[in-house]
Protein backbone atom coordinates (compact mmCIF):
# COMPACT_ATOMS: atom_id res chain seq x y z
CA UNK A 1 0.00 0.00 0.00
CA UNK A 2 1.24 3.18 -1.18
CA UNK A 3 1.18 6.38 1.01
CA UNK A 4 1.32 10.11 0.06
CA UNK A 5 4.27 11.27 1.71
CA UNK A 6 4.62 14.97 -0.16
CA UNK A 7 1.56 16.99 -0.99
CA UNK A 8 2.51 20.04 -2.77
CA UNK A 9 0.74 23.11 -4.97
CA UNK A 10 2.67 26.21 -5.75
CA UNK A 11 3.15 29.23 -7.77
CA UNK A 12 6.05 31.08 -8.00
CA UNK A 13 7.35 34.52 -10.42
CA UNK A 14 10.72 33.46 -11.44
CA UNK A 15 13.11 36.12 -12.69
CA UNK A 16 15.23 33.72 -15.40
CA UNK A 17 17.97 34.72 -18.00
CA UNK A 18 15.11 34.13 -20.31
CA UNK A 19 12.78 36.70 -18.95
CA UNK A 20 9.95 35.98 -16.17
CA UNK A 21 7.81 32.58 -15.97
CA UNK A 22 5.53 31.42 -13.43
CA UNK A 23 6.15 27.87 -11.35
CA UNK A 24 2.98 26.78 -11.18
CA UNK A 25 3.29 23.37 -10.08
CA UNK A 26 0.82 20.83 -8.39
CA UNK A 27 2.50 17.24 -7.66
CA UNK A 28 2.47 14.60 -4.95
CA UNK A 29 5.25 12.18 -3.96
CA UNK A 30 4.79 8.83 -2.72
CA UNK A 31 6.64 7.44 0.54
CA UNK A 32 10.12 5.77 -0.66
CA UNK A 33 9.93 6.63 -4.13
CA UNK A 34 12.69 8.09 -6.28
CA UNK A 35 10.97 10.74 -8.37
CA UNK A 36 12.78 13.06 -10.84
CA UNK A 37 12.43 16.38 -12.15
CA UNK A 38 13.25 16.60 -15.66
CA UNK A 39 13.45 19.35 -17.98
CA UNK A 40 16.16 21.76 -19.78
CA UNK A 41 17.76 24.32 -17.60
CA UNK A 42 15.89 27.50 -16.52
CA UNK A 43 12.21 25.93 -16.14
CA UNK A 44 12.26 25.79 -12.49
CA UNK A 45 13.47 22.39 -11.59
CA UNK A 46 15.85 23.92 -8.70
CA UNK A 47 13.53 26.11 -7.27
CA UNK A 48 11.39 23.10 -7.40
CA UNK A 49 13.86 21.71 -4.74
CA UNK A 50 14.56 24.92 -2.84
CA UNK A 51 11.14 25.73 -2.46
CA UNK A 52 10.78 21.91 -0.76
CA UNK A 53 13.65 22.35 1.38
CA UNK A 54 13.06 26.09 2.67
CA UNK A 55 15.57 28.21 0.91
CA UNK A 56 12.82 30.04 -1.44
CA UNK A 57 9.38 31.04 -0.31
CA UNK A 58 6.86 30.29 -2.74
CA UNK A 59 4.34 33.16 -3.87
CA UNK A 60 1.43 31.43 -2.91
CA UNK A 61 0.00 27.41 -2.46
CA UNK A 62 0.54 24.91 0.50
CA UNK A 63 3.01 22.11 0.67
CA UNK A 64 2.05 19.16 3.11
CA UNK A 65 4.44 16.29 4.24
CA UNK A 66 3.10 13.36 6.17
CA UNK A 67 0.61 15.12 8.30
CA UNK A 68 2.47 18.31 8.90
CA UNK A 69 1.66 21.38 6.86
CA UNK A 70 5.60 23.01 6.05
CA UNK A 71 4.29 25.64 3.81
CA UNK A 72 0.22 27.54 3.72
CA UNK A 73 0.25 30.91 2.40
CA UNK A 74 -3.26 31.41 2.80
CA UNK A 75 -2.25 30.69 6.95
CA UNK A 76 1.05 32.32 6.58
CA UNK A 77 2.72 29.22 7.41
CA UNK A 78 6.35 28.93 6.18
CA UNK A 79 8.59 26.42 8.05
CA UNK A 80 12.19 27.55 7.93
CA UNK A 81 14.89 25.51 6.59
CA UNK A 82 16.40 24.13 9.58
CA UNK A 83 13.39 22.96 11.22
CA UNK A 84 12.24 20.71 8.00
CA UNK A 85 14.04 17.16 8.51
CA UNK A 86 15.44 17.21 4.63
CA UNK A 87 18.65 16.36 2.88
CA UNK A 88 19.64 18.81 0.20
CA UNK A 89 22.62 18.31 -2.08
CA UNK A 90 23.44 21.17 -3.67
CA UNK A 91 24.52 21.03 -7.51
CA UNK A 92 28.50 23.09 -6.05
CA UNK A 93 28.00 20.27 -3.31
CA UNK A 94 28.46 23.13 -0.67
CA UNK A 95 30.66 20.86 1.90
CA UNK A 96 32.45 23.01 4.74
CA UNK A 97 36.11 23.96 3.78
CA UNK A 98 36.97 24.28 7.35
CA UNK A 99 35.67 20.48 8.36
CA UNK A 100 37.02 16.93 6.89
CA UNK A 101 34.94 15.11 5.36
CA UNK A 102 34.45 13.05 8.71
CA UNK A 103 33.86 16.47 10.79
CA UNK A 104 30.85 17.84 7.88
CA UNK A 105 29.25 14.65 8.55
CA UNK A 106 29.33 14.80 12.05
CA UNK A 107 28.11 18.24 11.53
CA UNK A 108 25.21 17.31 9.88
CA UNK A 109 23.97 14.78 12.99
CA UNK A 110 21.61 16.14 14.98
CA UNK A 111 22.85 14.09 18.08
CA UNK A 112 26.53 12.35 18.07
CA UNK A 113 25.81 8.92 16.39
CA UNK A 114 29.01 6.99 15.67
CA UNK A 115 27.67 3.49 13.97
CA UNK A 116 25.24 5.59 11.51
CA UNK A 117 28.62 8.07 10.74
CA UNK A 118 30.93 4.68 10.25
CA UNK A 119 28.09 2.94 8.11
CA UNK A 120 28.01 6.28 5.56
CA UNK A 121 31.68 6.41 5.46
CA UNK A 122 31.73 3.34 4.30
CA UNK A 123 29.21 3.02 2.20
CA UNK A 124 30.44 5.90 0.45
CA UNK A 125 33.80 4.75 0.46
CA UNK A 126 34.79 7.63 2.32
CA UNK A 127 36.98 5.88 5.63
CA UNK A 128 40.20 6.29 4.04
CA UNK A 129 39.10 9.83 3.76
CA UNK A 130 37.55 10.34 6.44
CA UNK A 131 40.03 13.04 7.70
CA UNK A 132 40.86 15.05 4.58
CA UNK A 133 39.63 17.98 3.99
CA UNK A 134 37.13 18.47 0.96
CA UNK A 135 39.69 20.81 -1.45
CA UNK A 136 41.69 18.26 -1.54
CA UNK A 137 38.91 15.36 -3.07
CA UNK A 138 37.81 15.02 -6.89
CA UNK A 139 34.69 15.51 -8.04
CA UNK A 140 33.29 12.19 -7.53
CA UNK A 141 34.54 12.13 -4.19
CA UNK A 142 33.37 15.20 -2.96
CA UNK A 143 29.92 13.99 -4.62
CA UNK A 144 29.99 11.04 -2.29
CA UNK A 145 30.55 13.27 0.61
CA UNK A 146 27.86 15.54 -0.44
CA UNK A 147 25.40 12.95 -0.81
CA UNK A 148 26.42 11.16 3.08
CA UNK A 149 26.33 14.30 4.60
CA UNK A 150 22.94 15.18 3.30
CA UNK A 151 21.52 11.41 4.76
CA UNK A 152 23.84 11.97 8.13
CA UNK A 153 20.84 13.81 9.70
CA UNK A 154 18.31 10.85 8.88
CA UNK A 155 16.48 13.06 6.68
CA UNK A 156 12.39 12.08 5.68
CA UNK A 157 13.15 13.57 2.39
CA UNK A 158 16.12 13.46 0.14
CA UNK A 159 16.90 16.45 -2.60
CA UNK A 160 19.64 16.10 -4.73
CA UNK A 161 19.99 19.07 -7.05
CA UNK A 162 21.94 17.52 -10.36
CA UNK A 163 24.18 15.32 -8.37
CA UNK A 164 26.15 14.12 -11.28
CA UNK A 165 26.45 17.23 -13.91
CA UNK A 166 30.08 17.93 -12.58
CA UNK A 167 31.27 14.29 -12.69
CA UNK A 168 33.12 12.65 -15.56
CA UNK A 169 31.07 10.10 -17.86
CA UNK A 170 33.07 7.21 -16.85
CA UNK A 171 32.23 7.72 -13.50
CA UNK A 172 28.78 8.81 -13.72
CA UNK A 173 27.92 4.83 -14.11
CA UNK A 174 29.48 4.23 -10.67
CA UNK A 175 27.92 7.00 -8.76
CA UNK A 176 24.49 5.83 -9.86
CA UNK A 177 24.51 2.80 -8.55
CA UNK A 178 25.32 4.77 -5.51
CA UNK A 179 22.85 6.73 -5.11
CA UNK A 180 20.13 3.10 -6.05
CA UNK A 181 22.12 1.42 -3.52
CA UNK A 182 21.92 4.24 -1.21
CA UNK A 183 18.15 4.08 -1.63
CA UNK A 184 17.83 0.64 -1.27
CA UNK A 185 18.78 0.78 2.02
CA UNK A 186 18.05 3.72 3.64
CA UNK A 187 14.34 3.83 1.45
CA UNK A 188 14.18 7.52 1.97
CA UNK A 189 12.06 9.59 -0.45
CA UNK A 190 14.16 11.16 -2.80
CA UNK A 191 13.57 13.75 -5.96
CA UNK A 192 15.85 14.00 -8.02
CA UNK A 193 16.66 17.20 -10.51
CA UNK A 194 18.44 16.19 -13.69
CA UNK A 195 18.34 16.81 -17.59
CA UNK A 196 20.65 13.92 -18.38
CA UNK A 197 18.07 10.81 -19.95
CA UNK A 198 20.17 8.11 -18.82
CA UNK A 199 20.45 8.77 -15.57
CA UNK A 200 16.46 9.84 -15.18
CA UNK A 201 16.13 6.01 -16.64
CA UNK A 202 18.70 4.28 -14.70
CA UNK A 203 17.79 5.40 -11.29
CA UNK A 204 13.96 7.07 -10.70
CA UNK A 205 10.62 4.93 -11.07
CA UNK A 206 8.70 8.12 -12.13
CA UNK A 207 9.39 11.61 -14.30
CA UNK A 208 7.77 15.02 -13.62
CA UNK A 209 8.71 16.61 -17.18
CA UNK A 210 9.31 19.90 -16.74
CA UNK A 211 8.40 22.98 -19.33
CA UNK A 212 8.26 27.18 -19.00
CA UNK A 213 7.56 26.17 -15.34
CA UNK A 214 4.89 23.80 -15.73
CA UNK A 215 4.83 19.67 -15.58
CA UNK A 216 3.72 19.02 -18.45
CA UNK A 217 3.81 15.33 -18.33
CA UNK A 218 4.62 12.73 -15.67
CA UNK A 219 4.74 9.03 -15.78
CA UNK A 220 7.59 5.94 -15.21
CA UNK A 221 10.19 7.17 -17.95
CA UNK A 222 9.94 4.12 -20.03
CA UNK A 223 6.20 5.76 -21.53
CA UNK A 224 7.18 8.99 -20.99
CA UNK A 225 10.58 9.06 -23.23
CA UNK A 226 9.90 6.13 -25.15
CA UNK A 227 6.52 7.01 -26.39
CA UNK A 228 5.23 4.04 -27.38
CA UNK A 229 4.05 0.83 -25.09
CA UNK A 230 6.30 -2.12 -24.90
CA UNK A 231 6.48 -3.63 -27.68
CA UNK A 232 8.74 -6.28 -30.01
CA UNK A 233 11.15 -4.18 -30.34
CA UNK A 234 14.43 -3.29 -28.61
CA UNK A 235 14.76 0.68 -27.88
CA UNK A 236 18.37 2.55 -26.42
CA UNK A 237 18.51 5.81 -25.91
CA UNK A 238 21.11 7.12 -27.13
CA UNK A 239 22.93 10.54 -28.42
CA UNK A 240 24.98 11.55 -31.81
CA UNK A 241 28.64 12.20 -31.45
CA UNK A 242 29.76 11.80 -35.14
CA UNK A 243 28.32 11.99 -38.31
CA UNK A 244 30.41 10.66 -41.11
CA UNK A 245 30.57 9.14 -44.47
CA UNK A 246 31.74 6.08 -45.56
CA UNK A 247 31.57 5.44 -49.22
CA UNK A 248 28.02 5.26 -50.50
CA UNK A 249 26.58 4.97 -46.43
CA UNK A 250 27.00 7.54 -43.51
CA UNK A 251 28.31 6.30 -40.45
CA UNK A 252 26.96 7.40 -36.94
CA UNK A 253 28.53 6.99 -33.84
CA UNK A 254 26.11 6.78 -30.82
CA UNK A 255 26.66 7.01 -27.06
CA UNK A 256 24.10 4.76 -25.50
CA UNK A 257 24.19 5.05 -21.69
CA UNK A 258 27.91 4.07 -21.45
CA UNK A 259 28.44 2.39 -24.59
CA UNK A 260 30.02 3.60 -28.07
CA UNK A 261 28.43 2.13 -31.04
CA UNK A 262 28.59 2.46 -34.67
CA UNK A 263 25.08 2.20 -36.86
CA UNK A 264 25.28 2.34 -40.84
CA UNK A 265 22.47 4.47 -42.03
CA UNK A 266 21.90 5.60 -45.75
CA UNK A 267 23.32 8.25 -47.10
CA UNK A 268 20.61 10.19 -47.35
CA UNK A 269 19.33 10.11 -43.95
CA UNK A 270 22.71 10.78 -42.58
CA UNK A 271 22.08 14.27 -43.66
CA UNK A 272 19.18 14.65 -40.88
CA UNK A 273 21.76 14.10 -38.23
CA UNK A 274 23.77 16.50 -36.23
CA UNK A 275 26.75 16.08 -33.41
CA UNK A 276 24.68 16.04 -29.89
CA UNK A 277 20.84 14.69 -31.34
CA UNK A 278 19.41 12.37 -29.33
CA UNK A 279 18.20 9.26 -31.53
CA UNK A 280 16.40 6.55 -29.98
CA UNK A 281 17.75 3.14 -31.83
CA UNK A 282 15.34 0.66 -32.28
CA UNK A 283 15.99 -2.83 -33.15
CA UNK A 284 13.43 -6.33 -34.01
CA UNK A 285 13.39 -8.18 -31.26
CA UNK A 286 15.24 -11.15 -33.49
CA UNK A 287 18.04 -9.09 -34.22
CA UNK A 288 19.47 -8.88 -30.91
CA UNK A 289 21.76 -11.34 -29.63
CA UNK A 290 22.14 -11.45 -26.22
CA UNK A 291 24.58 -13.39 -23.76
CA UNK A 292 24.33 -13.41 -20.09
CA UNK A 293 27.62 -11.88 -17.85
CA UNK A 294 26.69 -12.76 -14.05
CA UNK B 1 62.41 60.49 30.23
CA UNK B 2 62.59 56.82 29.33
CA UNK B 3 59.83 56.26 31.37
CA UNK B 4 57.64 58.81 29.67
CA UNK B 5 58.81 57.09 26.31
CA UNK B 6 58.09 53.56 27.57
CA UNK B 7 54.46 54.88 28.97
CA UNK B 8 53.45 56.70 25.80
CA UNK B 9 54.12 53.53 24.05
CA UNK B 10 52.37 51.01 26.04
CA UNK B 11 49.60 53.71 26.50
CA UNK B 12 49.37 53.54 22.65
CA UNK B 13 49.51 49.50 22.53
CA UNK B 14 46.27 49.36 24.92
CA UNK B 15 44.46 52.18 22.95
CA UNK B 16 45.13 50.20 20.40
CA UNK B 17 44.56 46.42 21.72
CA UNK B 18 41.60 47.24 23.68
CA UNK B 19 39.82 49.49 20.44
CA UNK B 20 40.70 46.16 18.34
CA UNK B 21 38.73 43.39 20.54
CA UNK B 22 35.76 46.43 20.87
CA UNK B 23 35.84 45.95 17.09
CA UNK B 24 36.12 42.41 16.59
CA UNK B 25 32.78 42.15 19.33
CA UNK B 26 30.32 44.72 17.02
CA UNK B 27 31.95 44.39 13.81
CA UNK B 28 30.91 40.91 12.81
CA UNK B 29 27.12 40.90 13.33
CA UNK B 30 27.16 44.19 12.18
CA UNK B 31 29.07 42.72 8.82
CA UNK B 32 27.38 39.43 8.56
CA UNK B 33 23.92 41.76 8.71
CA UNK B 34 25.50 44.21 5.75
CA UNK B 35 26.46 41.16 3.97
CA UNK B 36 23.62 38.59 4.14
CA UNK B 37 20.29 41.16 5.16
CA UNK B 38 18.23 42.18 3.36
CA UNK B 39 16.97 45.54 4.85
CA UNK B 40 16.71 48.57 2.80
CA UNK B 41 18.65 50.86 5.03
CA UNK B 42 21.98 48.80 4.46
CA UNK B 43 22.94 51.61 2.03
CA UNK B 44 22.92 54.32 4.36
CA UNK B 45 24.70 52.02 7.25
CA UNK B 46 27.29 51.42 5.17
CA UNK B 47 27.61 54.95 4.24
CA UNK B 48 27.84 56.20 7.99
CA UNK B 49 30.48 52.86 8.57
CA UNK B 50 32.57 54.05 5.59
CA UNK B 51 32.71 57.85 6.38
CA UNK B 52 35.57 58.01 8.72
CA UNK B 53 37.24 56.52 5.89
CA UNK B 54 37.17 59.64 3.67
CA UNK B 55 36.24 62.19 6.28
CA UNK B 56 38.82 64.42 7.59
CA UNK B 57 39.71 63.10 11.20
CA UNK B 58 39.56 66.50 12.82
CA UNK B 59 36.25 67.16 11.41
CA UNK B 60 35.63 63.77 13.28
CA UNK B 61 36.95 64.50 16.24
CA UNK B 62 35.34 68.11 16.29
CA UNK B 63 31.77 66.30 15.98
CA UNK B 64 33.14 63.96 18.77
CA UNK B 65 34.16 66.71 21.32
CA UNK B 66 30.67 68.50 20.76
CA UNK B 67 28.83 64.97 21.61
CA UNK B 68 31.46 64.35 24.83
CA UNK B 69 30.52 68.03 26.15
CA UNK B 70 28.41 68.44 29.37
CA UNK B 71 26.67 70.82 28.49
CA UNK B 72 24.26 69.10 26.29
CA UNK B 73 23.59 65.90 24.95
CA UNK B 74 24.41 63.29 24.94
CA UNK B 75 27.72 64.69 26.99
CA UNK B 76 25.51 66.10 29.53
CA UNK B 77 23.36 62.52 29.92
CA UNK B 78 26.47 60.16 30.34
CA UNK B 79 27.59 62.77 33.33
CA UNK B 80 24.37 62.77 34.94
CA UNK B 81 23.58 59.12 34.71
CA UNK B 82 26.28 57.56 35.30
CA UNK B 83 28.88 60.51 36.23
CA UNK B 84 31.32 59.54 32.77
CA UNK B 85 33.40 62.47 31.05
CA UNK B 86 34.23 61.15 27.84
CA UNK B 87 36.43 64.25 26.53
CA UNK B 88 40.10 64.23 27.24
CA UNK B 89 39.80 60.78 28.89
CA UNK B 90 41.09 57.02 27.58
CA UNK B 91 37.58 55.75 27.61
CA UNK B 92 37.01 58.68 25.36
CA UNK B 93 39.68 58.24 23.09
CA UNK B 94 38.70 54.69 22.93
CA UNK B 95 34.90 55.41 21.60
CA UNK B 96 36.65 57.83 19.24
CA UNK B 97 39.27 54.93 18.06
CA UNK B 98 36.25 52.81 17.65
CA UNK B 99 34.56 54.96 15.48
CA UNK B 100 37.47 55.57 13.30
CA UNK B 101 38.69 52.76 12.85
CA UNK B 102 35.49 51.05 12.45
CA UNK B 103 35.30 50.66 8.64
CA UNK B 104 38.83 49.22 8.38
CA UNK B 105 37.63 46.23 10.24
CA UNK B 106 33.90 45.40 9.27
CA UNK B 107 35.14 45.93 5.45
CA UNK B 108 37.51 43.25 5.01
CA UNK B 109 34.75 40.94 7.09
CA UNK B 110 31.55 42.05 5.09
CA UNK B 111 33.67 41.10 2.03
CA UNK B 112 34.97 37.73 3.30
CA UNK B 113 31.39 36.70 4.13
CA UNK B 114 30.11 37.96 0.55
CA UNK B 115 32.98 36.41 -0.97
CA UNK B 116 31.72 33.04 0.43
CA UNK B 117 29.28 30.46 -1.66
CA UNK B 118 25.80 31.26 -0.47
CA UNK B 119 25.21 27.46 -0.58
CA UNK B 120 27.36 27.06 2.48
CA UNK B 121 24.81 28.69 5.09
CA UNK B 122 21.93 27.21 2.66
CA UNK B 123 23.26 24.19 3.65
CA UNK B 124 24.09 24.80 6.83
CA UNK B 125 20.32 26.18 7.17
CA UNK B 126 19.12 22.68 5.89
CA UNK B 127 21.18 20.25 8.23
CA UNK B 128 19.38 22.31 10.80
CA UNK B 129 21.71 24.85 12.32
CA UNK B 130 20.85 28.15 13.72
CA UNK B 131 22.13 31.36 12.34
CA UNK B 132 24.41 31.50 15.63
CA UNK B 133 25.89 27.97 14.95
CA UNK B 134 26.38 28.78 11.27
CA UNK B 135 27.91 31.90 11.83
CA UNK B 136 30.88 30.29 14.30
CA UNK B 137 30.97 27.04 13.02
CA UNK B 138 30.69 27.34 9.20
CA UNK B 139 31.35 30.79 8.20
CA UNK B 140 33.62 32.87 10.60
CA UNK B 141 36.26 29.24 10.35
CA UNK B 142 36.43 29.94 6.23
CA UNK B 143 37.06 33.97 6.34
CA UNK B 144 40.34 33.51 8.42
CA UNK B 145 42.24 35.37 6.04
CA UNK B 146 39.85 38.22 6.25
CA UNK B 147 39.61 38.39 9.73
CA UNK B 148 43.61 38.61 10.29
CA UNK B 149 43.22 41.73 7.81
CA UNK B 150 40.64 43.23 9.66
CA UNK B 151 42.35 42.86 12.95
CA UNK B 152 45.59 43.77 12.06
CA UNK B 153 44.60 46.83 9.69
CA UNK B 154 42.39 48.08 12.29
CA UNK B 155 45.01 47.66 14.81
CA UNK B 156 47.58 49.45 13.15
CA UNK B 157 45.29 52.15 11.91
CA UNK B 158 44.83 53.04 15.78
CA UNK B 159 47.96 52.99 16.51
CA UNK B 160 48.42 55.74 13.48
CA UNK B 161 45.72 57.71 14.23
CA UNK B 162 46.35 61.56 14.77
CA UNK B 163 43.90 64.27 14.51
CA UNK B 164 40.92 62.62 16.29
CA UNK B 165 42.80 61.82 18.97
CA UNK B 166 44.16 65.36 19.51
CA UNK B 167 40.93 67.02 19.23
CA UNK B 168 39.20 64.24 21.65
CA UNK B 169 41.86 63.73 23.75
CA UNK B 170 44.74 66.31 23.47
CA UNK B 171 48.01 65.64 24.98
CA UNK B 172 47.58 64.20 28.46
CA UNK B 173 51.12 62.21 29.39
CA UNK B 174 49.80 58.53 30.71
CA UNK B 175 46.10 59.28 30.02
CA UNK B 176 45.60 60.58 26.33
CA UNK B 177 49.07 60.80 25.34
CA UNK B 178 49.79 58.32 22.24
CA UNK B 179 53.27 57.72 20.25
CA UNK B 180 51.56 59.63 17.24
CA UNK B 181 50.88 62.83 19.17
CA UNK B 182 54.10 62.42 21.31
CA UNK B 183 56.05 62.92 17.60
CA UNK B 184 53.79 65.66 16.61
CA UNK B 185 55.20 66.74 20.30
CA UNK B 186 58.50 66.49 20.59
CA UNK B 187 58.83 67.79 16.80
CA UNK B 188 57.09 70.89 18.11
CA UNK B 189 59.78 70.95 21.42
CA UNK B 190 62.57 70.85 18.79
CA UNK B 191 62.93 67.50 20.59
CA UNK B 192 64.42 65.39 17.27
CA UNK B 193 66.23 62.51 18.88
CA UNK B 194 62.95 61.77 21.23
CA UNK B 195 60.54 62.25 17.82
CA UNK B 196 63.20 60.11 15.62
CA UNK B 197 62.66 56.71 18.14
CA UNK B 198 59.07 56.97 18.51
CA UNK B 199 59.04 57.56 14.03
CA UNK B 200 61.12 54.37 13.88
CA UNK B 201 59.00 52.44 16.60
CA UNK B 202 55.77 53.29 14.73
CA UNK B 203 57.38 52.35 11.09
CA UNK B 204 58.78 49.08 12.67
CA UNK B 205 55.16 48.33 14.08
CA UNK B 206 53.09 49.15 11.00
CA UNK B 207 55.78 47.35 8.77
CA UNK B 208 55.27 43.85 10.92
CA UNK B 209 51.64 44.22 11.00
CA UNK B 210 51.31 44.43 7.32
CA UNK B 211 53.97 41.93 6.81
CA UNK B 212 51.92 39.59 9.11
CA UNK B 213 48.94 40.31 6.94
CA UNK B 214 50.71 39.40 3.80
CA UNK B 215 52.57 36.12 4.83
CA UNK B 216 49.78 34.55 6.62
CA UNK B 217 46.94 35.38 3.87
CA UNK B 218 49.73 33.96 1.89
CA UNK B 219 49.67 31.05 3.26
CA UNK B 220 46.14 30.69 3.76
CA UNK B 221 44.49 31.82 0.61
CA UNK B 222 40.76 32.06 1.34
CA UNK B 223 38.18 30.35 -0.45
CA UNK B 224 38.53 28.43 -3.70
CA UNK B 225 35.54 27.21 -5.46
CA UNK B 226 35.52 23.64 -6.01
Amino acid sequence: METVLIEASFRKKLFTATGELTLDVNFAVQQGEMLSLFGPSGVGKTTILRILAGLTEADEGFLRVGNDVWFDSAKKINLPARKRPVGYMFQDYALFPNMTVRENLRFAQPAHDIRHLEELLELFDLTTLQHRKPDVLSGGQRQRVALARALARKPEILLLDEPLSAIDPQFRAKLQDEILEMHRRFGVTTLLVSHDLPEVFKLCSRVLMLEAGKIVKQGNPYNLFGENKISGKVQLMAEVLRVEKEDIVGILTLMAGNTLMKVAVCDQERQNYRVGDKVVIISKAFNPVIRKIS
Amino acid sequence: MDREFIETLLLTLKLAGITSVFLLIISIPMAAWLAFGKSKIRALAETLITMPMVLPPSVLGYYLLVAYSPSHFPGSWLKQLFDIQLAFTFPGLVVGSVLFSLPFMISPVQAGFRNLPGSLREASSTLGKSKFVTLFRVLLPNIKPSLVTAIVLSFAHTIGEFGVVLMIGGNIPGITRVASIAIYDEVQALNFQQADRYAFILFMVTFVLLLVIFAFNRKNSSWKPF
